[in-house]
C-alpha cells in the first residue's frame, strides 16, 4: 500500500524538508535520495502484491463458506436440541450463572422478532442461554431461530448449531423463518457490535442498521427487545480490527467489516477470534422486553429512524439499569 | 433421579386434601414455581393438565403435565405429557389424632443421559430437593394458620 511506502521514505527527507521522490528545490541530489525511493517503491510494490495474495485467498476461502451453506429450517432438530439441553443448562448454569428475565414477554404463539445486542465475540455466550433458557420455557416443539454469521456456521461448530436451528444471518433467511411462524432472533450489530472493545461493554452498538425494522414491518411480526450483559466480560477485546479487515479486504470477500484484537486464555494476544478458546465465566444476564408492535406505535407509515432510535434507547435504558446491577467485573 | 421429602401436618388428612385438590393453591406454597396455568377446561382431578415451570440453575424447566392418579385422600400423582420428564406424587397419611403426614415424591429424568446428562441431573438434584423441601414447610404453615385463625374465629 502506498501508506506503507510513504511511511518507509518519511524519514529520509533531504534538507531542504522536501519528501524523498518529491521534486528537489536544489539541482544537488543526496546519493542517498536515489535509494530511499527505491526502497519505498519497492516495500509498496510489496504490500499490495501482499494484499492481492490476502484478497485471492479470503476470495476463495469465501465461495468454499458460501458453498457450505444452506438455509434448510428443517435442519432444526427437535429432538437433538431436547437431548443436549443438560449440556447448555452445565454451561449456562455452572459456567456463565445465566439469567434470562422475563421470558413471559415473548407472546406464547405466532411469529416474533427478538432483537438482541451482541456481546462474546465469536463465543458469543447468549445465543447458548437465551436459546435454552426459551427451548425450555416454550417447550422444544416451538420453532426458534437464530441469525448467525455465515463465518460461524460454516466453522467446526456448524452443525451442531444447525440442529440448534440456527442459519446464515440473511434477509430471504430471517423471511422464510418468520412465515413459518417461528420467533427468530437476530443480533442486527453482528460482527461489528460483537467484537467491540471490552470497556464498551454496556454500550448498544447496532452499528446503523436498521434492516430488522424493515423486514419486521414487511412480515408484521411484533419486535421483542433482548438485552445482555456479560458478554464483554469473557475475554478482553483491545480493538474491532477494522483497518485490518480493510486491509486484507475481508470486507469485500467474507463480509467482515473486523479483525479483532482480543487477549483471551489460552492464546493470550489473538488476532480475528477464529481460534478455539476457552471464555472467562464471567455472568451473563439477559433481560426480555415487552413486544413492540411498530405499526401500532408509530403508525402505518413509520418513519425508520424514528424507530430505530425509540428501539436503541429503550435497550441502552435496560442496558445501562443491567450495569449498574453488577459490582464486579466477570463475579457479576 | 427420585427425590423424597416429608412434613407432619397438624390437621387431618381430610383437611389437607380439601387445600390441595384445589390445584390454584399450588402457586401458595410450591417452591420455585414460576408458571402453574391451566390447561383446558377442567381444573382439578384426573385428568386435569397444568403449564408448570419450576425455576432449576439458569432454566425455567417443566412442561404440560397431567394428573394421573386421584384418590382422597390419600394420593394424588401427576406425569408429564411433554417437556421434561417427571412424576410428582403428595401421599398423605394419618399421624397421630389429628395429623397428617404428607410426603412429596419427585422423579425426573434428564434426556440424552451421557456424562452431561448425569452431571446436570446430580447438580440440579440439590436444588430441586432444597424446593421441595421449602414447598411442604409453606404447606404446613399456610394450613396450620388458617386452622389456628379459624379456632380463634370459632373461639
Amino acid at each position: 500500500m502506498s501508506d506503507r511506502g510513504e511511511l518507509t521514505r518519511q524519514p529520509l527527507t533531504n534538507g531542504n524538508g522536501a519528501r524523498n521522490g518529491a521534486a528537489p528545490k536544489t539541482p544537488a541530489r543526496a546519493p542517498l535520495d536515489g535509494v530511499a525511493e527505491q526502497v519505498g517503491r519497492l516495500g509498496g510494490e510489496t504490500a499490495k502484491l501482499g494484499q492481492k495474495a490476502a484478497g485471492a485467498l479470503m476470495s476463495r476461502l469465501g465461495r468454499r463458506i458460501q458453498g457450505r451453506l444452506t438455509a434448510d429450517l428443517d435442519d432444526r432438530d427437535p429432538d437433538y436440541i431436547r437431548e443436549n439441553l443438560p449440556l447448555s443448562w452445565l454451561i449456562a448454569s455452572v459456567w456463565y450463572r445465566a439469567e434470562v428475565r422475563n421470558l413471559k414477554n415473548v407472546p406464547e404463539q405466532g411469529r416474533v422478532l427478538m432483537v438482541g445486542n451482541h456481546s462474546g465475540g465469536n463465543l458469543s455466550p447468549e445465543t447458548i442461554t437465551v436459546t435454552l433458557a426459551f427451548c425450555t420455557y416454550f417447550g422444544v416443539e416451538r420453532r426458534f431461530h437464530q441469525l448467525a454469521h455465515n463465518l460461524v456456521l460454516a466453522s467446526p461448530l456448524g452443525p451442531y448449531l444447525r440442529n440448534y436451528g440456527t442459519v446464515a444471518a440473511s434477509h430471504s433467511n430471517a423471511r422464510k423463518a418468520l412465515e413459518a411462524e417461528a420467533a427468530v432472533l437476530v443480533f442486527p450489530g453482528g460482527d461489528w457490535e460483537v467484537h467491540r472493545p471490552s470497556w464498551q461493554g454496556s454500550k448498544i452498538d447496532f452499528g446503523g442498521r436498521k434492516g430488522f425494522i424493515r423486514l419486521a414491518l414487511e412480515q408484521n411480526a411484533p419486535i421483542v427487545p433482548v438485552v445482555t450483559i456479560g458478554g464483554q466480560e469473557t475475554a478482553l477485546w483491545l480493538d474491532r480490527g477494522t483497518w485490518l479487515a480493510q486491509f486484507l479486504r475481508l470486507d469485500k470477500t467474507l463480509r467482515l467489516k473486523v479483525l479483532p484484537i482480543l487477549i483471551a486464555p489460552p492464546w493470550g494476544l489473538t488476532v480475528g477470534d477464529f481460534l478455539p478458546r476457552l471464555p472467562l465465566p464471567a455472568k451473563i444476564t439477559s433481560e426480555v422486553l415487552p413486544p413492540i408492535d411498530i405499526r401500532e406505535r408509530f403508525g402505518e407509515d413509520p418513519d425508520i429512524d424514528e424507530v430505530y432510535t425509540y428501539i436503541t434507547e429503550l435497550m441502552q435504558e435496560t442496558l445501562d439499569g443491567l450495569a449498574a446491577e453488577r459490582r464486579f467485573p466477570i463475579i457479576g | 433421579m427420585r427425590l423424597n421429602e416429608s412434613t407432619v401436618i397438624s390437621a387431618p388428612p381430610e383437611v389437607v386434601w380439601e387445600y390441595l385438590s384445589d390445584l390454584d393453591n399450588y402457586m401458595h406454597f410450591m417452591s420455585g414455581i414460576t408458571r402453574w396455568q391451566a390447561d383446558g377446561e377442567q381444573t382439578t382431578g384426573l385428568g386435569a393438565r397444568r403449564r408448570m415451570l419450576l425455576k432449576v440453575g439458569s432454566a425455567e424447566v417443566g412442561g404440560l403435565i397431567e394428573m394421573v392418579e386421584w384418590d382422597p385422600p390419600n394420593d394424588l400423582a401427576w406425569s408429564s405429557v411433554s417437556g421434561v420428564d417427571q412424576r410428582g406424587r403428595l401421599r398423605l397419611r394419618k399421624a397421630g389424632k389429628a395429623s397428617t403426614r404428607v410426603e412429596l415424591r419427585y422423579a425426573y429424568g434428564v434426556a440424552g443421559g451421557g456424562l452431561s446428562g448425569m452431571i446436570s441431573e446430580r447438580l440440579s438434584a440439590r436444588t430441586i430437593s432444597g424446593h421441595l423441601h421449602a414447598s411442604l414447610a409453606q404447606l404446613k404453615r399456610l394450613i396450620e394458620n388458617e386452622r389456628s385463625v379459624m379456632s380463634w374465629d370459632r373461639g
